[in-house]
Formats: structure tokens, C-alpha cells, sequence
């Protein structure tokens, strides 16, 4: 069975005074168990939007989503979240804000720090644990970040363009630690990105949605072995799989530029 | 071209250039008042010489008078300022974040930030009388919807992602609002904080305009009925110093109270 089905949705913004933009038309998408899903698309095809209907910050106009077989109603713990824009809350050092979640479920406190020590760990973040996020580089906010989605023990993570705003190199960096952290804990992932080789690199499935209004188009299954490093990128079969989604997408940004 | 030079805009100077550009404008100023009235150039009616107003400060320490007018006037300006502060900086972190406050206040706070307080004066002696209460009345109304409006636009810049987070980890509305919202508007409630209180000093004199038999203020006022420009300028100076030192005050308390905030 599947952890997340998304049927049929559809997600019609109605702004006042401008005409109504039909941001998802009928989407439809499941997600299994400990798979790292990856949604890829031109920008503004609706991508983050359906991730936030996920997340439970937006409601559909019409459709059903269910998280193991239950209907998602609003934001909760079970679904954790990585934003594109830099969300480290600024009055809580590298720690407390790993602790963040866990405290509002009101663990004991040193249950707690034992959390939060454990994924500072495993973001390579040992020795910043009492720093605050203003003296931390784009890339370590966003290693904490995700420590601090993971420290909910989430059923799914949402991951949204979270290196979007990081040099190619730190993203790199940063694609091989997810993918380290991945293996270790077995987490089911959802991650938007418009970036093709970020989207072959991470996912065990690629779906390629099309422009406005956001359908998908085609759904890649990547038979890349894990682990996979760097070499993985120049590899025959990593490129046959990009000009796969590349032509796709090109068609996807040409309509999306006439329209 | 170099784009490094004293004359390129957004460079750093040496610290010693700072130092000394800031001295210098002091002295400068210093200098002219020395030339106007040393040089004769202005009648002593006009403008004391600078001894005078030194020799008329030490008049009024040593009869601790000076302290007894800057004692009232911090009474009424603290007062009114932290009166409009407790009520403004919730209110407006309110009014920022729910639309439903902000269509409550909106009209009124618009109609009164355009009021001068000095046209509310007449009513506040009908209502609240002459006393210390109309004083601090008047700085109360100077304050109060100015920082309304500005704590108001903090609150409406916190970052939504940052709101959004919190709730994907968890968090209730009211755990949103009281762990998210508030501490996200700390440093832009102190910025403000800071800036009204200058404010609040620019509205003393008005304040100890009427009926008032100490303060600052009714020192300057008191002074010009017998031309002692010298106790004129003693006041004025007192003004900017203890204006001054408040400034810092809140500097410190800012860096002391928000070490994680990224700007100064």
C-alpha cells in the first residue's frame, strides 16, 4: 500500500479583481513507502503548491489526499517540511531549533537534547550546536533545517527546492548528505526541484509535470544503483535519463514562455 | 578610477578618519558660537557665550535645580512613554498579523496619526486638568499611535514561511503566535521602541507648555520671558544629552536582550 495518495486534485486560485488561474488541473500521484519521490517542473507549473497541499498549508478546491489511508487536514508533526527560503527561527540556537518539535510534543527535556544531538550529528554540525542561525552559511541552515524536520520522526518528509538558493557546489555537497541521511534512516521523501540533475541525482521515481495547469506528464522510474556519488552524474545511463526529462521540459518551458 | 577613495559611496574610512570627521563637525560648530558671540557679531541678548552657559550649568547643578527639572521631565516622559508602549507594542503586533484588528483600528489610528498633539492640548486640560496627568497625556498621544503604525508593519513583515514551518512541526495557532510571532517582532518593536523615544523627547516642551512649574521644558519657557539665552541653551543641551544617552540605552538593551538578531 501506498503512504500518500494524491487523487484528483485540483487547486483553482480565484485572486479579486484578476482572472482565475487553475494552478492543478485533476492531479493524481502515490507515493510508497521509504521511496524518494521527486517532482520536477518548469516554474510556476504548480509544483510547491501541491507540495503545501501535502504539508496541509493549502486546501484543494476539489480532490482526496490521504496519508496512511487517512484524509490530511490541516499541518501536523507526521509531515515534516523543508522550505526553499531560509526558516531557521533566528531567537533559538542550532540546537533549540532542532528541539523545536520534540518539545511541543513535550518530551522530556534531555530526550529532547538527545534528539537533537544525534541529527546535528548526522547533518555534520558537531561544535554549532550553540550557535545562532545568523552566524551559520546558507548551507548549514539548511543541514539544520532538515535536522529539525527529521527530529519530528516524520512519516514523510516535504522537501521544497531546499537548496534552491545554495552555489552549484554546496548543493552538491548537500544532494550526497541527503542521500547519506536517507540511506541511514529510511525516510519517505517527497522533493520538488526544477533542477533535472538534481531530480535524476536523488529520486528513486521522477514525475515531470507540465506547465500551467500543472498535470504530470510522465513518470520515470531510475534504476540507478544506490549508493550513488558524483561519478553517477557523467554516467551513460544518468545522461539518458536527462535527455529523457530535458526534452520533456523543453517543450513544458517553451509553452509556459508563449503562453 | 578608484572606487575605494573617501569620495566613493558605501566605503568604509578608517576608524581614525570617523573619529576625527565627528570631532571636527563638534568643534566646528563649537567655533562658530564662539565667533558669533566672542566676535561680537551677536548681541548677548541673542546668544550667550559659551562660558556663560558653562557657568550657568554649574549655577543650577549646585543648587541642584537642574536636577529637579530633569527628575520631572524624565517622570513625565518615561511615564507616558512606557504607558503608550504597553499598550502599543501588543496591540500593534495584533493589528500587524490579524485582519480582523486591523480593520477595527485602521481608521482610527490613520485620523490620528495626522493629529498634532499640540491641538489636542485645549481638551486635555478640560478633561484630565493641568497636572502631571495632561503631561504625560501629551507625550501618551505623541507616542502612542506612532508606534502603533510602525510595530503594526513589523509585525505584517514576519516572514509567513517562517509561520508555515512552525506549523509543519507542530505547533497550534496560539503556540504559533506566542513561540513564532512574538519573538520574530522583537527586534523591530526595540528599533521602534528607540526611534519614539526620540520622538517622545521632541514633544516635551510641548508638554510643559502649560501650567507646569518644573521640567525641562518650563526651564526653557521660564527663560524666555527674561532673555537668559544662556539658561536657554543649558536646557537645550541637557535635552540632547539625556536624548542622547537614552539612544544608547536602548542600543545596549537591544544587543543585551536580542544577541541573535542580525542587525544593529
Amino acid at each position: 500500500m501506498s503512504l500518500l495518495s494524491l487523487a484528483d486534485i485540483t487547486v483553482r486560485f480565484e485572486p479579486k479583481g484578476k482572472p482565475a488561474v487553475l494552478a492543478l488541473d485533476n492531479v493524481s500521484l502515490t507515493v510508497a513507502h521509504n521511496t524518494f519521490s521527486v517532482i520536477v517542473g518548469p516554474s510556476g507549473c504548480g509544483k510547491s503548491t501541491l507540495l503545501r497541499l501535502v504539508a496541509g498549508l493549502e486546501t484543494p478546491t476539489s480532490g482526496q489526499m490521504d496519508l496512511d489511508g487517512k484524509p490530511i487536514s490541516g499541518p501536523s508533526a507526521d509531515r515534516g517540511m523543508v522550505f526553499q527560503s531560509y526558516t531557521l527561527f533566528p531567537w533559538l540556537t542550532v540546537r533549540e531549533n532542532v528541539m523545536f518539535g520534540p518539545k511541543l510534543k513535550n518530551l522530556p527535556k534531555s530526550e529532547c537534547e538527545d534528539i537533537a544531538d544525534t541529527l546535528i550529528g548526522s547533518v555534520h554540525l558537531k561544535g554549532f550546536e550553540n550557535s545562532y542561525p545568523k552566524e551559520l552559511s546558507g548551507g548549514m541552515r539548511q543541514r539544520v533545517a532538515l535536522a529539525r524536520a527529521l527530529a519530528n520522526d516524520p512519516r514523510i518528509l516535504l522537501m521544497d527546492e531546499p537548496f534552491g538558493a545554495l552555489d552549484s557546489q554546496t548543493r552538491q555537497l548537500m544532494q550526497e548528505l541527503l542521500l547519506e541521511i536517507w540511506q541511514k534512516h529510511r525516510k519517505t521523501v517527497l522533493f520538488i526541484t526544477h533542477d533535472i540533475d538534481e531530480a535524476v541525482f536523488l529520486g528513486d521515481e521522477v514525475h515531470v509535470m507540465s506547465a500551467r495547469p500543472g498535470r504530470f506528464k510522465k513518470t520515470l522510474s531510475i534504476d540507478i544503483e544506490r549508493p550513488r556519488g558524483i561519478d553517477v552524474l557523467t554516467s551513460p545511463q544518468f545522461m539518458e535519463y536527462k535527455r529523457e526529462i530535458l526534452s520533456l521540459m523543453h517543450d513544458e518551458a517553451m509553452r509556459a514562455q508563449m503562453a | 578610477m578608484n572606487t575605494t577613495s573617501l569620495f566613493s559611496p558605501k566605503t568604509e574610512i578608517p576608524r581614525s578618519y570617523y573619529i576625527g570627521l565627528s570631532i571636527s563637525s563638534v568643534l566646528a560648530v563649537l567655533c562658530l558660537w564662539c565667533l558669533l558671540t566672542y566676535g561680537g557679531y551677536m548681541p548677548p541678548d541673542f546668544l550667550a557665550t559659551p562660558v556663560e552657559v558653562f557657568s550657568a550649568g554649574v549655577e543650577h547643578v549646585s543648587d541642584l535645580s537642574l536636577f529637579k527639572h530633569m527628575g520631572s521631565s524624565l517622570t513625565v516622559i518615561l511615564s507616558g512613554f512606557l504607558l503608550a508602549s504597553v499598550l502599543a507594542v501588543p496591540l500593534g503586533i495584533l493589528m500587524g498579523s490579524f485582519k480582523a484588528v486591523q480593520a477595527f483600528m485602521e481608521p482610527i489610528t490613520g485620523f490620528m496619526r495626522y493629529i498634532p498633539v499640540s491641538a489636542l492640548i485645549p481638551l486635555l486640560i478640560l478633561w484630565v486638568g493641568i497636572g502631571l496627568e495632561q503631561k504625560v497625556m501629551v507625550i501618551f498621544l505623541g507616542t502612542f499611535f506612532q508606534q502603533l503604525i510602525l510595530i503594526s508593519d513589523v509585525s505584517a513583515r514576519v516572514s509567513k514561511d517562517l509561520i508555515d514551518c512552525a506549523y509543519t512541526l507542530g505547533a497550534n495557532r496560539k503556540q504559533v503566535v506566542w513561540r513564532i510571532l512574538l519573538p520574530a517582532c522583537m527586534p523591530g518593536v526595540m528599533d521602534n521602541l528607540r526611534v519614539t523615544m526620540g520622538w517622545a523627547w521632541t514633544y516635551l516642551v510641548v508638554a510643559e507648555l502649560v501650567a507646569a512649574n518644573s521640567g525641562l521644558g518650563y526651564m526653557i519657557l521660564n527663560a524666555m520671558r527674561g532673555l537668559f539665552t544662556d539658561v536657554i541653551l543649558l536646557g537645550v543641551f541637557t535635552i540632547g544629552i539625556l536624548g542622547l544617552l537614552t539612544d544608547f540605552l536602548f542600543k545596549w538593551l537591544r544587543q543585551r536582550l536580542l544577541p541573535w538578531s542580525a542587525d544593529f
